[in-house]
């Protein structure tokens, strides 16, 4: 195939991951997007495909079948709730595939006669460094979240330093075989050094801090395909990859905004380390009263409610209790209880994590609200209940400077004449900070395992 | 193509991208934004076609193959893994209630 017809069939790839994209904006065609993404990808397969010729077809092929079947194994088998994880998981894969691809082709074009250009080479480099990051990046991540490691935060003395260190390591020898200085072992030490780096950026960062990590990463690995792009002199990557690039960095800042702190803070800022502190000091102080209430008084309110709203958290991933809400609401709803849901941003381990769980349960998604739209609804609402949510419904947010996340914009439930809390105990959350809603007139709290309640409230329920 | 004039025209469409991935992004609901990070993802699984260029060369040593065996695996996990879940999950996002299935 001529480079001219190739690159016009490329160009097809493009528009559809575009069109993909663009389809996004809508949930009743969002799917169709994905589909027609998924023929652009095709595309530019079978386009390659006919580029390379006949060369090592049967090795193409038994890694396709190898990488492809363990791809749709996992993506068929995972619970929506692991969602998170096995996004962090193909996003790593992605990175290192280009880190991979950097490595060959350095070794491939260094033998020939006459330095690489400075372009060609910039690419190389900088897509080993970026792809190894995110590779590593990404695998801390999912080990996290797959709790394989401690969600906690992972700090040292000198964590700074070290990683610092290892970052100038990683540029320097970049740096040094653009400019000229051919030594093959240069880009080692850059995706070494990368690795490292990935490994030991991620490991401080808290479990409620994932939705940006993950996010950041998927940039990266975009990043490094487009540079990628630039190594091999084809479209389909630079632009493809830097659709992706782009779009995970909006993300990104869109996921520090939502929780008021900058894209640093949350990479370095070890947030959960620094907070158990504040919150040991808090519980010091003690917060007056906490009402817990039994099942049944919490049923007898949502039964004679006109307005319920549901503000799910993390907590109801973990207890897998999306199915439970479902059909709590459903009786409500049989009712004639106008029930919807509020969905805070950062809610969750990944954006919009809570919304794929209540979609998974079948919850149609014009009950799903987001925040500016779910807060001026309070005032008028009879019961707010809070599944497993914590920081995101925490008035110190709002009022109180000393507080970690002050200035993060919430859900404001204490708006609503009954606040229904369900949780496990008084522990503070994930971040560690207590909060005071809890400790509010109008807040009940429902202990026990979020799924084993909401069956409970189920029973109560039907009963009245 | 000169590589000059290849590389300029490189770098236009690099930057065109980047305000192209913003523009279509930032009209995407934050209901959709965990499909929206899994369809990016498996967009950038697009690696595939360099992996498959590595694995593609002719005469190339020992290093090459096992590197872009092992770049196609990735990336091949890569792109179906991202497609099928990002598909997955939008099949759940429905207008109507669906009719009642017992659990």
């Amino acid at each position: 195939m001529s480079y001219t017809s190739a690159n016009f069939l490329y160009l097809l790839t493009i528009v559809a991951f575009i069109l993909a994209l663009r389809f996004l904006s809508n949930p009743a065609h969002a799917r169709r997007g994905n589909q027609i993404g998924a023929i652009g990808m095709l595309v530019a397969i079978v386009v390659t495909w006919v580029r390379i010729g006949t060369t090592s077809w049967w090795a193409i092929i038994v890694a396709m079948v190898i990488g492809g079947g363990f791809g749709a194994v996992a993506a068929r088998r995972v619970k929506m709730t692991a969602m998170p994880q096995m996004v962090a998981l193909f996003n790593g894969v992605g990175g290192g595939a280009a880190a991979l691809i950097a490595l060959a082709e350095l070794h491939r074009i260094l033998p020939e006669p006459g330095a690489p250009k400075a372009d060609i080479s910039l690419g190389i480099v900088l897509s080993g460094l970026i792809g190894s990051i995110s590779f590593a990046g990404s695998m801390i991540a999912f080990a996290k979240l797959q709790e394989l490691l401690s969600g906690r935060p992972i700090t040292y003395q000198g964590q700074q330093f070290v990683n610092g260190a290892l970052f100038v390591a990683a540029l320097g020898c970049a740096v040094t075989l653009v400019v000229g200085v051919q030594h093959e072992w240069l880009l080692w030490v850059t995706v070494g050094a990368s690795l490292v780096f990935g490994v030991l950026f991620v490991l401080p960062i808290g479990g409620a801090d994932m939705p940006v990590v993950i996010s950041l990463l998927n940039a990266f690995t975009g990043l490094a395909v487009a540079l990628g792009g630039f190594e091999l002199e084809n479209n389909v990557l630079i632009v493809s990859g830097m659709l992706v690039g782009a779009s995970g960095t909006l993300l990104t800042l869109m996921m520090g905004r939502a929780m008021n702190r900058s894209i640093t803070n949350v990479l370095f800022g070890a947030f959960g380390q620094v907070t158990a502190g504040a919150a040991a000091a808090a519980a010091g102080d003690g917060g007056g009263t906490v009402r817990s209430a039994t099942a049944e008084d919490v049923a007898v309110m949502l039964a004679y409610a006109q307005k319920v709203v549901f503000v799910p958290g993390y907590g109801l991933a973990v207890a897998q209790a999306q199915h439970d809400v479902r059909q709590l609401a459903d009786l409500l709803e049989a009712k004639g209880i106008e029930v919807t849901y509020a969905i805070h941003p950062v809610a969750g381990r990944m954006p919009g994590h809570m919304n794929v769980l209540l979609a998974e349960a079948n919850v149609p998604y014009p009950q799903l609200k987001e925040m500016d739209d779910a807060n001026p609804e309070f005032s008028r609402t009879d019961v707010a209940v809070v599944v497993g949510a914590n920081d995101v419904v925490n008035p110190d947010a709002r009022s109180n400077e000393g507080s970690p996340i002050y200035g993060m914009p919430i859900l404001n439930v204490d708006d609503a004449q009954t606040v229904v809390v369900l949780k496990r105990s008084m522990n503070p959350g994930f971040a560690g900070i207590e909060n005071p809603l809890f400790y509010n007139p109008k807040t009940v709290m429902l202990f026990g395992d979020a799924k084993a309640s909401i069956d409970e409230l189920i029973a109560d329920v039907k009963t009245l | 193509m000169n590589h000059n004039t290849l590389l300029m025209f490189e770098v236009t469409i690099l930057v065109l991208a980047i305000f192209l991935g913003i523009e279509v992004i930032s009209k995407v609901p934050s209901l959709l934004h965990t499909p929206l990070m899994s369809g990016t993802n498996a967009i950038h699984g697009v690696v595939i076609v360099g992996a498959m260029i590595v694995l593609g060369q002719p005469h190339k040593g020992a290093f090459e193959w096992i590197v872009g065996f092992a770049a196609v695996i990735l990336a091949s996990a890569n792109v179906v893994g991202g497609f099928v879940v990002t598909d997955r999950m939008l099949e759940m996002f429905k207008r109507r209630e669906p009719p009642k299935k017992e659990s």
